[in-house]
């Protein structure tokens, strides 16, 4: 598993005193049909973009919080990668993007028939949100509504 | 933080409808935060789907995934630890 001791001694310090938000009351929607009539879109916190989109801001004070929608027919080799972190090996997502946003994988399992469908579009945000207040607030609500709209069923969501 | 960010998403998805899983690298912000249904991975940082270019070990952290959703008997947070073996 990985563990603290691969970050910093600054990162560690940092982590040990940091207020986690607490999910609470924790919302659980149940499926509501058998996989292979659902609908699944991706979201990965690796900082992903497509061609053509803003580059995350690294900047940001507390995070950028937006997200990028990246279509499900992307070609995966030309995603450019904005995440800041440096606590992480940034060198397996840049050799295999399904490493953190797995396409190809979810699309053989509509081939495979153990899925419905997958969703013509993913969201890709950029984890390293510190005060995520406005993540909270207005992006992940911004989000669901995307997916909603889309009729999403199920999403898998991958961190780095 | 990234475990955070996906498990916060995870939540306001969880009360539109949709369903979710959480790969969770970390232990702590998965007990702490309590997203909806966390899968906690023995991976490292930047490997949330074990290995780079190896479609069919992703595949079975995927199932591993896929099989939360199924399981009737898991409430809210759910907690599992990824077992290749199981998945597969």
């Amino acid at each position: 598993m990985a563990d603290m001791n691969e970050f910093s001694l600054v990162v560690r310090l940092f982590l040990a005193a940091y207020p986690w938000r607490r999910i609470d009351p924790v919302p659980f929607s149940s499926l509501r049909k058998p996989l292979k009539d659902c609908r699944l879109a991706l979201v990965s916190s690796a900082g992903l973009v497509a061609p053509g989109q803003k580059p995350f801001d690294e900047d940001f004070r507390g995070g950028d919080f937006s997200f990028r929608e990246i279509p499900n027919d992307t070609d995966l080799s030309l995603l450019e990668e904005f995440h800041r972190s440096e606590s992480f090996d940034h060198e397996g997502l840049k050799q295999d993007p399904n490493l953190v946003l797995p396409i190809d994988r979810v699309n053989e399992l509509v081939t495979r028939g153990r899925i419905g469908s997958v969703n013509h579009r993913h969201l890709s945000f950029m984890g390293s949100i510190t005060a995520p207040g406005r993540l909270i607030k207005e992006s992940a609500p911004s989000a669901a509504r995307v997916l909603t709209s889309d009729e999403v069923d199920v999403a898998l969501l991958v961190p780095v | 933080m990234c475990n955070q960010t996906v498990s916060l998403i995870a939540a306001e998805l969880e009360r539109s409808g949709i369903s979710t899983v959480v790969i969770q690298l970390l232990r702590e912000p998965a007990v702490k935060v309590r997203p909806p249904r966390s899968l906690l991975v023995p991976f490292r940082h930047g490997y949330p789907l074990d290995s780079p270019n190896a479609p069919e070990l992703q595949h079975q952290v995927i199932e591993a995934c896929l099989g939360m959703l199924e399981s009737a008997e898991l409430t809210a947070p759910a907690l599992r630890e990824y077992s290749a073996s199981a998945s597969g």
